[in-house]
C-alpha cells in the first residue's frame, strides 16, 4: 500500500505539484499520519539528488552576486534598448556588464556588437549606436564625423590591456626577455625580406628561421603594436601570418619552434602552458607582464587604456545613464574576471564624475595610443 | 577491305594480354571511384566524430534555454537559436513565394524571346554569386536604404535574395519535369492556363519545389558572412520577439565562441555546432521525406 503511494507520489512531484501529491496520498490510503510524513520527506531527498546541481556552479553563482555592485536608476522603472558596438578588445567587458545589467534591469536590453574600434566609431558618429567601444582614442577624423552629425561624446577610460609577446616553448635561445629596440629589427618595415633568422634579431642567437605571427591589419592591436614598437601605426613589414581570431595565432606560435607572435594579455593566461610570455625591456630593465607591472605602468611599451565612448545624445536617456553608472561601477570586478587589468580604483571615480557632469571631448590631442597607461591616466586626471 | 578485316583481328594471345589489361584498368578505375567515395565519408565521420565527442555533452536542455555569458558554465544559446528560427521563418515567407512565382512565369508564361534568356542567364548567375555580396547588398538596400536597422526583416530579406535563385533553379527543373501529356490533358478537359498549372502542373511538381526550397532554407540558416556584414550583434541576451527586433544567430554565436581565448568556450561552441547540425539534418531528412510522400500520391 505504501509502496503504491509512494510511488504516486514520486510521480506527481516529478510534474511539481506537491499539493496533488498530498490530496493522491490522503485519497489513496487513509493510513496514519507517520506514513504520509515519511512519504513526504523521501520525495524531497529524491527531488534534491534528482537535481544534481555541481557545487562549483553555486559556488560561482554566488561569488559573482555579491561582487556586483546594485545601482538605483535616477527616475522610477527603466527599459528601452541601449546599443553597444566597436572594439574586439572592449567588447568581452561590455558584454560581461550587459550579462550583470539585464539581470537587474530586465526591461532593459543591451545587445553588443564587435566590429572593431573603427567600425565602431563609424556606427556611433552615424548615430546608430549609443555607446561605442574603443581600444584607442578617437581619431581627428572620426571626430570631425562626428561634429557633422551633430554627436557629441564623453569619453570614459575602462581597463588596462597588456600586449603579450609570446615565443614557442622549445625557444630556449632567446632566454626569458626581449628589448623593444629588438622588436623593431624583427617587426620593421625594413625586416621585410632581410631580417628571416633568430640570429639577425640578436648577435649570438642560432640560425633558426624567423616566424611571425600577428593580429589582422584592421585590429587595434596591431594598430597600437607598431606606433608603440615601429613609431608609426599601421607601418610593418608585410611577410608575417596575420590572423584576426587571436587563438590561430596561439596554435600558430605553439607548433613552430621559431615563431614569435604578439596579442591582448588574455589570450596568453589561457594558453600559458603551450607558450611563453616574453619580459619586455623599454629602456629600463626587463619587465614581465604581470598585473601589477601593467597598472603600475612599467610593463612599457606594450600596455594600453581601453575606454568606451558615450553618446550625449543618449546620455539623455535614463537607462543610459543607469548603465553607464552600472559599468563603471562594476568594471573593477568584472574586468579582472576576463582577463584585464581594472585602472586604480580613483579613476573609475573621476569617471563617474566625468559623466556625472556630461563633460564632452577627448582628453588628449594624441591621434592614437603610443603612451604608457600613467601617462594616460595622468593627462586624464589633468584634463577630467 | 578483307586485308582490314585480316589486320584488325589480333592473335589469341595479344587478344587476352590486351583483356587482362583492359580488365584490370577497369578494376583500377573501380577502386579510384570507391577510394574517392570512402574520402568524402572518412572525412565527414572524422570531423562528425569530433564535434560530437566534444559537443555532444554540451548540448542540454540549460544549453538551450539560457542566454550567452561569460561564464561558460552559465552559457547558451537560446537568444541565438530563437534569431536562427525567427529569421528562417520570414526567409521562407518571402523566399517561397517569390521563387516559385518566378520559375512557374518562367516554364509557363513567358515566351521564348530574348528578355527571358536574358532572364534565364542572370537567375543561373546569382545562384553563383559570393555570399557575402548579398550582405552588402542588403546592408545598402534593406538597413540603410529602407532603414529597417539591424534587425530580423533585413536579414530575412537578404538572407531571401540570396536563395532565390537556388528556388528558382529547383522550382523550375520540377515543372519542367512534370510531362506535357498531363498539361494536354487538363486543357482537353477545357481547363485555362491558370487552371491547368493550379490543378495539374503544381501538385505534380510540389515534391521538387518543396525539396529546393528546404535545401536552401538549410543554406540560409547555415550562412555567417551575409549576416555580419548587415549587423547581425555578436552578443544578445533577450528573445527576439519579431521581425523588427535586432538578433543574432547559430553560427555568429559559434563564430564568437571559437574566437574567446578560454578553452571551455571551444567545447560551447562545438555544442553549438551539434544544435546547428540537429537542425540542418532535420530540414533535410524533412526535403526528403516530403519528396517521398509526394511521390507516392503522384502514383
Amino acid at each position: 500500500m505504501s509502496a503504491i503511494s509512494r510511488r504516486r507520489v514520486l510521480r506527481a512531484a516529478g510534474f511539481g505539484s506537491l499539493a496533488a501529491a498530498g490530496a493522491a496520498v490522503l485519497a489513496a490510503c487513509g493510513e496514519t499520519q507517520v506514513v504520509e510524513k515519511v512519504v513526504t520527506q523521501t520525495v524531497e531527498v529524491e527531488k534534491i539528488v534528482e537535481k544534481e546541481v555541481p557545487v562549483e556552479k553555486i559556488v560561482e553563482k554566488v561569488v559573482t552576486k555579491e561582487v556586483i555592485v546594485e545601482v538605483t536608476p535616477p527616475a522610477g522603472p527603466i527599459s528601452g534598448t541601449i546599443l553597444i558596438d566597436g572594439s574586439s578588445t572592449v567588447g568581452p567587458i561590455s558584454q560581461a556588464v550587459a550579462e550583470e545589467f539585464q539581470k537587474q534591469f530586465g526591461d532593459v536590453r543591451v545587445p553588443v556588437g564587435i566590429s572593431g574600434t573603427g567600425g565602431g566609431f563609424k556606427k556611433f558618429c552615424a548615430e546608430e549606436t549609443d555607446v561605442s567601444d574603443a581600444s584607442r582614442f578617437i581619431k581627428s577624423s572620426e571626430q570631425e564625423l562626428c561634429d557633422e552629425n551633430g554627436i557629441g561624446y564623453i569619453e570614459l577610460p575602462v581597463a588596462i590591456d597588456g600586449i603579450a609577446v609570446v615565443v614557442n616553448k622549445q625557444n630556449d635561445w632567446i632566454g626569458d626577455s626581449i628589448t623593444a629596440e629588438e622588436l623593431k629589427t624583427m617587426w620593421a618595415p625594413e625586416a621585410e625580406g632581410q631580417v628571416m633568422n633568430w640570429s639577425d634579431v640578436r648577435q649570438g642567437l642560432p640560425d633558426q628561421p624567423l616566424l611571425l605571427y600577428g593580429p589582422g591589419t584592421d585590429s587595434g592591436t596591431y594598430d597600437y603594436f607598431t606606433k608603440a614598437i615601429n613609431g608609426e601605426e599601421g607601418a610593418s613589414r608585410g611577410d608575417f601570418t596575420p590572423s584576426e581570431d587571436d587563438n590561430v595565432l596561439v596554435q600558430g606560435v605553439s607548433g613552430d619552434a621559431g615563431a614569435v607572435g604578439f596579442f591582448g594579455l588574455a589570450y596568453y593566461e589561457q594558453n600559458a602552458e603551450i607558450l611563453k610570455a616574453l619580459q619586455i625591456d623599454g629602456g629600463d630593465g626587463p619587465v614581465f607582464p604581470t598585473t601589477e607591472n601593467i597598472l603600475t605602468g612599467k610593463y612599457s611599451p606594450l600596455s594600453r587604456v581601453i575606454f568606451i565612448y558615450v553618446s550625449t545624445v543618449a546620455a539623455e536617456r535614463p537607462e543610459v545613464q543607469t548603465f553607464v553608472e552600472f559599468y563603471l561601477k562594476n568594471a573593477p570586478n568584472l574586468v579582472g574576471q576576463i582577463g584585464y587589468v581594472p585602472m586604480p580604483a580613483e579613476m573609475y571615480d573621476i569617471a563617474l564624475e566625468r559623466f556625472a557632469s556630461r563633460k564632452t571631448g577627448t582628453v588628449t590631442a594624441l591621434e592614437g595610443v603610443n603612451a604608457s597607461p600613467n601617462s594616460v591616466l595622468e593627462a586624464w586626471k589633468a584634463g577630467a | 577491305m578483307s586485308a582490314r578485316a585480316t589486320a584488325a583481328v589480333p592473335s589469341p594471345d595479344v587478344w587476352r594480354a590486351s583483356q587482362a589489361r583492359r580488365r584490370w584498368s577497369g578494376w583500377l578505375f573501380y577502386g579510384l571511384a570507391v577510394v574517392s567515395t570512402m574520402m568524402g565519408l572518412v572525412m565527414l565521420g572524422a570531423l562528425l566524430f569530433d564535434i560530437f565527442t566534444d559537443g555532444a555533452r554540451q548540448v542540454d536542455w540549460h544549453f538551450l534555454s539560457n542566454y550567452p555569458s561569460r561564464i561558460a558554465d552559465n552559457a547558451g544559446l537560446r537568444s541565438a537559436l530563437l534569431g536562427s528560427l525567427w529569421m528562417l521563418a520570414f526567409t521562407a515567407i518571402i523566399a517561397f513565394p517569390l521563387g516559385v512565382g518566378a520559375a512557374i512565369y518562367l516554364e509557363e508564361y513567358a515566351p521564348d524571346n530574348w528578355l527571358t534568356r536574358f532572364i534565364q542567364l542572370n537567375i543561373a548567375n546569382l545562384a553563383g554569386v559570393p555570399s557575402i555580396v548579398y550582405g552588402l547588398l542588403g546592408l545598402g538596400l534593406f538597413v540603410r536604404w529602407l532603414a529597417l536597422g539591424r534587425v530580423v526583416l533585413a536579414g530575412s530579406m537578404t538572407m531571401a535574395l540570396l536563395i532565390l535563385p537556388l528556388i528558382i533553379v529547383a522550382s523550375r527543373e520540377a515543372i519542367r519535369a512534370v510531362p506535357d501529356s498531363l498539361r494536354e490533358g487538363s486543357y482537353a478537359l477545357g481547363a485555362t492556363r491558370w487552371q491547368m498549372v493550379r490543378q495539374t502542373v503544381l501538385p505534380s511538381a510540389a515534391g521538387g519545389i518543396l525539396t529546393g526550397t528546404i535545401l536552401a532554407l538549410a543554406r540560409a540558416i547555415g550562412e555567417t558572412a551575409p549576416l555580419i556584414t548587415i549587423g547581425a550583434l555578436t552578443y544578445v541576451a533577450f528573445d527576439p520577439n519579431g521581425p523588427l527586433d535586432i538578433f543574432t544567430v547559430l553560427p555568429i554565436q559559434i563564430f564568437n565562441w571559437v574566437s574567446l581565448p578560454q578553452k571551455e568556450f571551444h567545447s560551447l561552441a562545438a555544442g553549438g555546432i551539434v544544435v546547428l547540425l540537429v537542425v540542418l539534418l532535420t530540414a533535410n531528412s524533412l526535403a526528403v521525406y516530403l519528396r517521398y510522400r509526394m511521390q507516392r500520391r503522384l502514383q
